[in-house]
């Protein structure tokens, strides 16, 4: 793999909670333009790389790597404001940086370079409509002039519209255009993890992060589901990891698959390669005697 | 409604008893026993009779409280039912708000000097709701402190016209600025903060501000405060004799003196700065700022989630709201032409809280309702003298339990979509 084919790098990240470690020198890449699945047994730590990638945890040590189109490699933990070092007061440059990422850094930052995520426990605006959830999340390709907005000039209602239209659009993608004015928490339950990723696509995702997003639905809306992550991929050029416990739906869409157990990489490769691999089997079965 | 079972007849008679016997004896030591000088006189009949209307009260709340509460939830989910889940506003109507405006216009013209400054307080109960609204409504986060920005308008106000000899609209700029900034500094140690302990917080930085107006004598006047010059009408004084130098309104007019003249003037000054406020408040609902804040009050990990800088948004939101506030109380100062710090404690944040959580958190009319019924509404039970705040106090509890969600419940905006063919 080269390095401008990667989107994403996970080097040795390890992650502990006061004495549990619940990710040991976890080591894996995502392909730009591929779906990733990340498996294992309850527990295994999946959802806290995804905490990690996303910024919402900060790990104990390792490095999480973003890779834009440009090549550019942002340090996802620079990002979110490291620790000062006693050393860093000897270098300015170094201190005044960190400083800057202290005050300013957080996940926010890693979510306007690209990365976006959908929750396992859905976390819709649920007092706000459908829409305006897909408008919320386009906030920062809006006019956010408060004076342009108090005035309503042009250029605000422009792109207003505009951004109307956009959510408009992504509705008509995930087929909930005639629920555009309901209110998102009253909406059924698959509706509902439809419309999330829907509004994670609108925040402009490079790479969407999508945690169980099969979860509680039935065979149909899983089918259509699939469908809807390889079109993410196909038409919006996004990459897509993904943590997924329906069997048939990973190996049917995914092209690698990462797995971990106890919060280490026991085995990664295309969906063949992980079916026939006897660690991920004694993983899941149990081990024989 | 329900027909019942003689059971249950049985049933709340038996509970109505009980409670007229606990009562008969909570009654018997506080109204049976009179200390007249040196002697206790004992009267029977008035605990017996305390007791006697407590069971008939209480027998008719067992009796027809429960199918009268089910006749009710029926009747709103019969409602419910019959209307769509969301409710979303297609816009206001135009023309009843012109209406509305000029009606509110030619309003104090018809009031006397009492109801005059009734109106001109509930007028700025009507800005501190506004501004309030912007921080709990909106933005959802929980402010016992609103009290402190509107002190800081009133003394900007109060401290500039003694010391730099501001005037009272150069005032109102610079107050919203200091009181925006005062925002800003109580916004950065609560950022990391959620309910509870955030109300905690911001209560403590009332009592600051309230504390430091009370104690730094030497510039705030301390407890008995600083005078503030009433505002002028394009430099013309509302006073019976203009000061040196100046020109009184009466006179140049050629008017009889009245001391309503000021009231009208501030009330119609007020209310066109509420206007302009409530529209702004209208519009930064349906900004991105104001999407922000309502998605932040929602789910603050998924806002963070969609890049959204959950601390810029705080900010605003505690930034905007004090401003607000800030302009209130410059037009307290100027209502009032005395600021002392005894206006600006925990009771009026209470107050302020009240408005915006009884006329429904989020919902702009709502809060306008609601503080012109908070501030007349003491008024009117002002026959009522010592069981006034008793009545107000049992309006407010009904009130949450027949309208939870506050007076007018806010409502969404609704998208008209192009249907793609």
């Amino acid at each position: 793999m080269s390095a401008a084919d990667v989107i994403l790098d996970v080097s040795k990240l390890g992650v502990s909670f006061g004495g549990i470690k619940a990710l040991q020198a976890v080591d894996f890449q995502v392909k730009r333009g591929s779906i990733t699945a990340i498996i294992g047994p309850n527990g295994a730590g999946k959802t806290t790389v995804f905490n990690c990638v996303t910024g919402f945890y900060r790990a104990n040590q390792g490095r999480i790597r973003y890779l834009t189109d440009h090549g550019e490699a942002h340090d996802v933990h620079k990002l979110l404001g490291e620790h000062l070092q006693p050393s860093d007061f000897f270098k300015p440059g170094e201190l005044l940086g960190k400083m800057h990422y202290k005050l300013f850094g957080g996940s926010h930052q890693l979510a306007a370079l690209g990365i976006a995520r959908t929750f396992q426990n859905i976390r819709l605006f649920r007092e706000l409509t459908a829409i305006e959830n897909l408008l919320v999340a386009q906030h920062r390709r809006v006019n956010r002039n408060i004076i342009a907005g108090l005035l309503q000039t042009g250029s605000f209602r422009a792109s207003e519209q505009q951004a109307v239209d956009h959510a408009k659009n992504w509705l008509d993608i995930v087929g909930l255009s005639e629920f555009a004015n309901r209110l998102a928490g009253e909406l059924p339950y698959g509706h509902q993890r439809r419309l999330e990723i829907a509004r994670a696509m609108c925040s402009d995702a490079k790479l969407i992060c999508l945690d169980e997003p099969a979860a509680g639905l039935n065979q149909r809306e899983t089918s259509e589901l699939a469908k809807l992550i390889r079109r993410l991929r196909d038409d919006f050029s996004t990459t897509v990891l993904v943590i997924e416990h329906d069997m048939s739906l990973v190996m049917d869409i995914s092209e690698h698959i990462v797995v971990l157990d106890h919060g280490i990489v026991i085995a990664a490769g295309t969906p063949k390669e992980i079916r026939n691999n006897q660690k991920v089997l004694e993983a899941y079965l149990g081990q024989d005697d | 409604m329900v027909l019942h079972s003689p059971n249950a007849l049985f049933n709340s008679v038996r509970r109505a008893l009980l409670i007229a016997i606990i009562a008969f004896f909570i009654f018997l030591p506080i109204t049976g026993m009179v200390l007249k000088g040196y002697e206790v006189t004992f009267h029977w009949q008035r605990p017996l009779l305390l007791s006697a209307l407590t069971l008939v009260g209480a027998f008719l709340f067992e009796f027809f409280g429960p199918p009268l509460r089910a006749f009710i939830e029926e009747r709103q989910s019969r409602k419910a039912a019959r209307e769509p889940l969301t409710t979303t506003s297609k816009g206001v109507p135009k023309l009843a708000l012109i209406m509305l405006f000029f009606a509110g216009l030619i309003l104090p013209f018809f009031l006397n000097a009492y109801w005059l400054g009734v109106f001109i307080f509930a007028l700025i109960y009507i800005l501190l709701g506004l501004g309030l609204n912007i921080v709990v409504g909106l933005a959802g986060l929980l402010d016992l402190g609103f009290v402190a920005f509107y002190a800081v308008g009133a003394y900007v106000y109060a401290l500039g016209s003694t010391y730099f000899d501001l005037g009272f609209w150069t005032s109102i700029p610079l107050a919203a600025g200091i009181a925006a900034l005062f925002g800003t500094i109580l916004g950065f140690p609560v950022l990391r903060m959620h309910g509870d302990y955030l109300a905690i917080v911001t209560l403590g930085f009332g009592e600051i501000i309230h504390l430091v107006l009370v104690n730094w004598v030497d510039v705030t006047g301390g407890p008995s405060g600083l005078s503030a010059p009433s505002p002028t009408f394009l430099g013309f004084e509302f006073r019976r004799r203009a000061s040196q130098g100046g020109v009184a309104f009466h006179e140049y007019f050629g008017l009889d003196y009245s001391a309503e003249y000021r009231q009208i003037f501030l009330f119609l000054c007020l209310f066109l700065v509420v206007a302009l406020i409530t529209f702004f408040c209208y519009r930064l609902k349906q900004m991105p700022i104001g999407r922000t804040w309502e998605a932040l009050k929602e789910d603050e990990i998924a806002c963070r989630s969609l890049g959204i800088n959950h601390v810029t948004v705080k900010l605003s939101a505690f930034s905007l709201g004090a401003m607000i506030g800030g302009i209130a109380g410059v037009f307290f100062a100027g209502f009032q032409e005395l600021v002392n710090p005894s206006s600006f404690t925990f009771f009026e944040s209470a107050i302020i809280l009240a408005v915006v959580v009884l006329g429904g958190l989020g919902s702009i009319p709502g809060v306008i309702l609601a503080a012109i019924f908070l501030s007349v509404m003491p008024e009117v039970l002002r026959d009522f003298a010592e069981y006034r705040i008793l009545i107000f106090g049992s309006l407010m509890v009904l009130m949450m339990i027949w309208r939870p969600s506050g007076l007018i419940k806010g409502k969404r905006r609704h998208f008209q979509l192009k249907t793609t063919s």
